[in-house]
């Protein structure tokens, strides 16, 4: 496979809610095994724009193109079987609250009938040990700290071994020590698997590991984009702000 | 001037998408009934879900209902001197009317206003999409299962109401004079026909229906925020209340055309 294969392409992306434009003419190109940071100020578009990305949200005029498929136009069937091969992270962690760890991570897999149950089991037991998790499959959402919470979500989705994840805030609200962890976890998925991702973070070590290339979103318009060094030397002060 | 015509304006286009929302959803609800990828593991769990928590509930109200319209009823009976009626003409009141209704009261109080807040919250907290971007079909999986469940149970558990009210209304003959429970049933029984049994199933069917569809269909849709998952709940209840009466009222009617 060409390691130069552009995996996501995003054209003209713009959506409005009511009167409220929340993004205008956005465009991105997402390369294999590349992870693409997105930073900016609180309520610039940043959620709104990866729901747009796996289907969540339908955009009011643009093209997106995601593993080959061009997302606006597949059907129902053949979206859910796209979406399979996405992770999605949300930044409100989206745990089921009704169901104990187990079954949280056992529902991306109900579809899957490939695995057998012990499969299955041995893949939620790895993937809790590698988020700080083990021991914890009998014990229902409510019973984890708030971090612990956002990396059962992080397991949830990193389960079903994705080809592209969405990350949104992975590691906010969590100490720095873990915050640390999970990035490095984030880094060694790609690195393992070669996958790709869009990591939505307004924290700044977490971006520094992670990222090849970066955004910065501002009133849902693309403001700049670079590496770390490029946009943590940039000269427009506001961008600067974000980095410290 | 201006702002009242505004409001009145904004009012009503908010209830036709409202309406409109509604069509869509029952649309959608019943072309998924048929669909090749229904949930019924999870069907049943709803099934059981449903019937069980509502059994004591329903069981208790049976029993205390045939009791206190036996007792209430006797001494308008024997002031004709037609007392020996009395069992007949409590389970024909039980079985016609009041269990179907009461059954569907009590469902739509609890298991109603429990979909409607599970729902919503799960609404709100991102449940609902995060069901949708791991491939599985939420509505498939939450609404068309409830829906199932309820117009299943309803049935069932009516006829559940039905035997422990008649156990209450064979107490309530009891705290005057003797009557052996094979003489009641049979003196209850022989006004009860196969049509009164056939017409409570199918019109407690279509309670269970209403239940469903109203509270799926307030809790999918609930409002952001926790106001939200509160008014869904209520909503839940008392549309699907509200909707009883007026089915049960068509039901009287269609059920009096075969009688
Ligand atoms: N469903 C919706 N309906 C109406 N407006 C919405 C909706 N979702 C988001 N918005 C608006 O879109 C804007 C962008 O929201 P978004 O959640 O993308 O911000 P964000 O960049 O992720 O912020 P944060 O860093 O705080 O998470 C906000 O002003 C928000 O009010
Ligand atoms: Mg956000």
């Amino acid at each position: 496979m060409n390691q130069n294969e552009t995996i996501l392409r995003v054209k003209n992306l713009s959506k409005s809610f009511g009167e409220k434009q929340v993004l205008s003419d956005i465009n991105i190109e997402v390369l294999k095994g590349e992870t693409m940071v997105i930073i900016g100020m609180s309520g610039s578009g940043k959620s709104v724009l990866i729901k747009c990305l796996i289907g969540l949200i339908t955009p009011d005029t643009g093209e997106i193109n995601i593993l080959n498929n061009d997302l606006l136009s597949l059907k129902k069937k053949a979206l859910n079987t796209l979406r399979t091969k996405l992770g999605f992270l949300f930044q409100s962690a989206a745990l089921y609250d009704s169901m104990t760890v187990q079954e949280n991570l056992a529902f991306p897999m109900r579809n899957n009938f490939d695995l057998s149950k012990a499969e299955k089991l041995t893949a939620m037991e790895k993937v809790l040990e590698e988020v700080g998790l083990a021991g914890t499959l009998q014990q229902m959402p409510a019973e984890l700290s708030g971090g612990m919470r956002k990396r059962l979500g992080l397991a949830r989705t990193l389960i079903m071994q994705p080809e592209f994840i969405f990350y949104d805030e992975p590691t906010t609200g969590l100490d720095p020590i873990t915050s640390k962890e999970i990035s490095e976890l984030i880094l060694q998925v790609q690195e393992k698997y070669n996958t790709s991702s869009i990591l939505i973070t307004h924290d700044m070590a977490c971006a520094k590991l992670t990222a090849n290339r970066m955004i910065v979103l501002k009133d849902g318009k693309i403001a700049d984009e670079g590496n770390y060094e490029s946009l943590a030397k940039s000269p427009i002060s506001w961008i600067q702000n974000l980095f410290q | 001037m201006k702002s009242i015509v505004d409001t009145f304006f904004n009012f009503l286009l908010n209830q036709l998408y409202r309406i409109g929302q509604f069509g869509l959803f029952l649309q959608h609800s019943f072309s998924s009934l048929f669909s090749t990828q229904s949930e019924w593991k999870e069907t049943a769990k709803q099934c059981y879900l449903i019937g069980y928590k509502t059994l004591p509930l329903v069981g208790i109200t049976g029993f205390i209902m045939g009791l206190v319209l036996t007792i209430q009823t006797r001494p308008t009976l024997s002031d004709f001197g037609a007392e020996s009626w009395l069992p007949a003409m409590v389970s024909v009141s039980i079985v016609r009317e009041i269990g179907p209704v009461i059954t569907a009261l009590i469902c739509a109080g609890k298991v109603g206003s429990g979909i409607g807040a599970e729902l919503g919250s799960m609404n709100v907290t991102e449940q609902i999409d995060a069901m949708e971007v791991s491939g599985t079909n939420p509505f498939n999986y939450l609404v068309v299962t409830r829906i199932l469940a309820c117009a299943f149970m309803l049935p069932l558990l009516t006829i559940y109401n039905d035997i422990i009210s008649m156990l209450g209304s064979f107490m309530g003959v009891n705290i005057m004079g003797e009557v052996s429970i094979r003489l009641f049933f049979a003196s209850a029984l022989s006004e009860i026909s196969f049509l009164d049994i056939f017409s409570s199933l199918i019109k407690t069917f279509f309670f269970g229906l209403a239940i469903g569809i109203i509270s799926t269909y307030q809790g999918y849709y609930a409002q952001k925020g926790t106001v939200g998952v509160g008014a869904a709940a209520n909503a839940s209840v008392v549309i699907s209340s509200l909707l009883i009466f007026i089915l049960d009222m068509v039901a009287v009617q269609i059920s009096s055309l075969f009688s």
